[in-house]
């Protein structure tokens, strides 16, 4: 069966790549017109993002690859997007879990270590700002839903941006104080003692409302600030983009793609700090680690810094998007940080290819759109079925009678399973193998990696 | 004579018995001064003037008072953590892989004992039971339920494990994380298609809730009355007889002489006549059995489940196998046991002694503390000798 897909798409896949760019440029082009002209389709938004795809895998040269990539990213997503902002909420948790997923890559990817509690490390940079950029700081003494209506601010908005690197350095400590005691346990041990610290973290800001009132408990904070956008950027945008947009954008849509713009700007440089770590000296350690503890000892790898390396490293990435995520949401609760957003980020990475840079973008791309069009989409299906008078015809089974508990867009459980399973069982190296990798399967015929 | 004490082993049903009887006493006994201790010294502070304003009474005595009740809850929850610990370690001991999935093959246990109950429920026949035939009907769910998590637990070896037995470490454990979820939301998906009900109660019926008075105790104003819940009995008892039922298999019988030899080396096992994947697919038969039976028992005890019954309870377990050492049962016993106390002690007195800053809701953290503690200090566990190599 996988076989004869090969025999099916290898041909095609040779056929284009003997014109890659007009092959490329038809497919934004398509994609674009497709979502101006039925911005509620989430079929046309799916022929735009996979453009992205044939940008990476078809190939053509440096330049050609980088303009079209700005043009698609600055221009016509922005420009698309303010017509439909769904769309650019999509592409932005496309990137937040797409720099997450890097982040847990350089763990579990690059290092080798299994990390179950990744979020914490996540939840760590939101609770930061979401802590420093609302009035919390004065909501203190004060028991969760008590506070009198009118105080200020700790810190203004802009200071948005300092956190951010502030995030960096908190969420990376934060990562050395867990690995410092439980680097040394191998593998398994690891994995559950990450999952336990996630859930420590989880129960903490839960709880923490109490005896002072620090994150208000399982309510969450809110607002939170955003940092001020002046207005000539919404007046500049509307003058330029006005005609093909049809309608006046309004600040609070202009603040979406400014978030869209920001984490894509992260992903930019998250992707280039991992491609030269991995490159690296420290990279190369990592590799070492992962492949063979005791012989990368011998060698004369410092384990523990190195390893250490690696979760402060992972953990910084996500400190940063936790920043990134409460300004743009302007709430934060200890709901968004349980064990399965953990769970889902590793089906990312493990989807996509642990260790493979384009893998893991691919793979939070495809399980973020998964869980939020297709599981989505069935959900509002189903419920349209139920209110019409259809009816299962053999069984004879009334749609609406079928349990109003059964909506698809909360199985993302049985989604993040199946893709564990089946990627372990069948393509334990994921979509889009790392070079390393690929060079080992082919030259050994070892599959199973060991 | 002689052939009599071959077929039939005295020795290993007794041995497990007082293992069982001086952890739990011992336990109960460190936990218990340790805490009137704590209760004493604090009583001199700030924090036990509190309490004597609030409810006029010392905290030496609010502690005692409450001791006993603490201990037989202690008891009871770390008995069911045991039942399930043991299908951890049997897991590990054999393939030393942690199975993850193991928490929902409990949940599933517990689902199908619940729903065989509610079906009778439905056709009236619980309601006038009588108590012989409560128990018989009790007794049936609780051998649904053992036999549905064993089935689950081979096939989901079968499927989902064996196919990667010679992978790297990482692999099948990223497999059963992967099964855990999808019977997380498999069991939801059953459960809306059919009621539409997100929980499950377990039915009442019998003499369960009933409590048997033991004593009585009178402190100050106030009478204390000592009491243990017909349902504390049963699951006591169950696990008990489960757990000296598993020691006996593996300690005294042919297959449990398999089982520890696989344990021990899987080629070497094998070319001594043994077949491998048997004697795998049947320690998830028995790892599944207990978990099941557990499953029941917990639903029994806290008579509410939803689809993620399995979770906590399932990490406690693995706590609990860690803290005795990971593959070893005396272990996973005395862990279960342990881990349950301290639990339920922590608690119930964590609130008063902190003066409300922190109460029961970070139970689920101290069990994982405890975790972090014991693999940084003794990673091979209490009773563990020779695993701190494979940790």
């Amino acid at each position: 069966m996988f076989h004869l897909l090969k025999n099916v798409v290898q041909p095609i896949d040779r056929m284009i790549s003997s014109f890659p760019r007009v092959f490329i440029l038809a497919h934004i082009f398509l994609g674009a017109a497709l979502v101006y002209m039925s911005p509620r389709s989430n079929l046309a938004f799916l022929v735009l993002i996979t453009s992205f795809y044939s940008l990476y895998h078809f190939p053509t040269d440096r330049w050609f690859k980088l303009t079209a990539g700005m043009v698609l990213t600055l221009l016509i997503f922005p420009v698309l997007g303010v017509r439909n902002i769904f769309y650019l909420e999509v592409i932005f948790q496309i990137s937040v879990f797409a720099a997450l997923a890097l982040g847990l890559n350089i763990v579990v990817g690059f290092a080798g270590l299994l990390d179950l509690g990744y979020v914490a490390f996540y939840a760590v940079g939101a609770y930061l700002w979401a802590f420093f950029g609302s009035q919390q700081y004065y909501v203190l003494p004060f028991a969760p839903g008590t506070q009198p209506s009118n105080l200020p601010f700790l810190l203004p908005g802009d200071a948005f941006y300092l956190f951010m690197f502030i995030a960096i350095i908190v969420a990376a400590i934060t990562g050395i104080l867990l690995g410092t005691p439980v680097l040394r346990l191998r593998g398994d041990y690891l994995a559950i003692v990450t999952l336990g610290f996630g859930e420590v973290i989880r129960v903490l800001a839960n709880n923490l409302d109490k005896p002072l009132n620090f994150t208000n408990g399982p309510q969450g904070i809110t607002p939170i600030q955003r940092p001020t956008m002046p207005d000539w950027v919404v007046d500049g945008f509307n003058r330029i983009f006005a005609w093909i947009v049809g309608h006046e954008v309004s600040p609070a849509d202009m603040y979406n793609v400014m978030f869209y713009l920001m984490a894509l700007l992260v992903i930019v440089v998250i992707v280039y700090v991992t491609k030269r770590l991995d490159d690296s000296k420290i990279g190369r350690a990592w590799t070492a680690i992962r492949e063979d503890e005791t012989a990368a000892i011998a060698m004369g790898i410092p384990l523990v810094r190195m390893k250490l390396a690696a979760f402060a490293v992972g953990a910084s990435f996500a400190g940063v998007m936790g920043v990134l995520l409460a300004g743009s949401r302007t709430f934060i609760s200890p709901e968004s940080f349980s064990f399965m957003q953990s769970i889902g980020v590793l089906a990312m990475v493990i989807l996509g290819g642990s260790g493979s840079i384009p893998g893991v973008i691919l793979g939070a791309a495809t399980v973020t759109i998964l869980n939020l069009q297709v599981l989505q989409g069935l959900s509002l299906y189903l419920s349209q079925l139920r209110q019409s008078d259809a009816v299962i015809p053999i069984i004879n089974f009334a749609w609406a009678n079928l349990s109003t508990q059964l909506d698809p867009a909360k199985y993302q459980r049985l989604l993040f399973g199946l893709i564990l399973i089946l990627m372990m069982i069948f393509r334990p190296e994921g979509l889009i193998p790392s070079q390393r990798r690929k060079r080992e399967l082919s030259g050994e015929g070892n599959p199973s990696g060991e | 004579m002689k052939s009599f004490s071959k077929t039939f082993n005295i020795q290993e049903l007794i041995r497990p018995l007082g293992q069982m009887a001086f952890f739990s006493i011992g336990t109960t006994l460190l936990l218990s001064i340790f805490t009137l201790l704590l209760a004493w010294i604090l009583d001199r502070t700030i924090v036990g003037q509190t309490l004597l304003d609030r409810l006029n009474v010392s905290l030496f005595t609010y502690t005692l008072v409450n001791l006993p009740q603490v201990a037989l809850d202690g008891l009871t929850i770390g008995f069911v953590y045991a039942a399930i610990a043991l299908g951890y370690t049997m897991v590990y001991g054999v393939l030393e892989f942690i199975n993850f999935a193991h928490s929902e093959i409990f949940a599933v246990g517990a689902f199908v004992g619940v729903e065989i109950l509610i079906a009778l429920d439905s056709f009236g026949v619980l309601k006038g039971a009588s108590l012989g035939w409560a128990y018989v009907y009790l007794i049936a769910a609780i051998v649904a339920g053992m036999v549905a998590a064993g089935a689950l637990a081979v096939t989901v070896e079968r499927i989902a494990y064996r196919p990667l037995r010679h992978a790297s470490r990482l692999v099948p454990l990223i497999s059963a994380i992967g099964v855990s979820f999808l019977l997380q939301d498999l069991i939801r998906l059953v459960e809306s298609l059919t009621t539409g009900q997100f929980n499950r109660i377990f039915p009442t019926f019998g003499n369960f809730d009933r409590r048997l008075l033991l004593g009585k105790m009178s402190l100050g104003a106030t009478n204390i009355t000592f009491g243990v819940s017909v349902k504390s009995i049963i699951v006591i008892v169950a696990a008990v007889l489960m757990l000296v039922a598993l020691n006996y298999l593996v300690n005294a019988t042919k297959i449990g002489k398999a089982i520890r030899a696989v344990a021990q080396d899987h080629p070497t096992a094998s070319l001594m006549g043994i077949d491998v994947n048997r004697i795998i697919s049947l320690t998830f038969l028995v790892g599944g059995l207990l978990g099941g039976a557990a499953g029941v028992l917990y639903a029994l005890k806290f008579t509410r489940i939803d689809a993620f019954v399995g979770f906590f309870p399932g990490l406690k377990a693995f706590t609990a196998a860690v803290l005795g050492g990971i593959g070893n049962m005396t272990g996973a016993l005395l862990g279960g046991i342990v881990l349950g106390m301290l639990e339920t002690y922590a608690g119930s007195y964590m609130g008063v002694f902190t003066m409300g800053a922190a109460g029961t809701e970070y139970k689920d953290i101290f069990a994982f503390s405890i975790l972090i503690l014991v693999l940084i200090f003794r990673p091979q566990g209490l009773m563990g000798a020779s695993v701190a190599q494979k940790a």
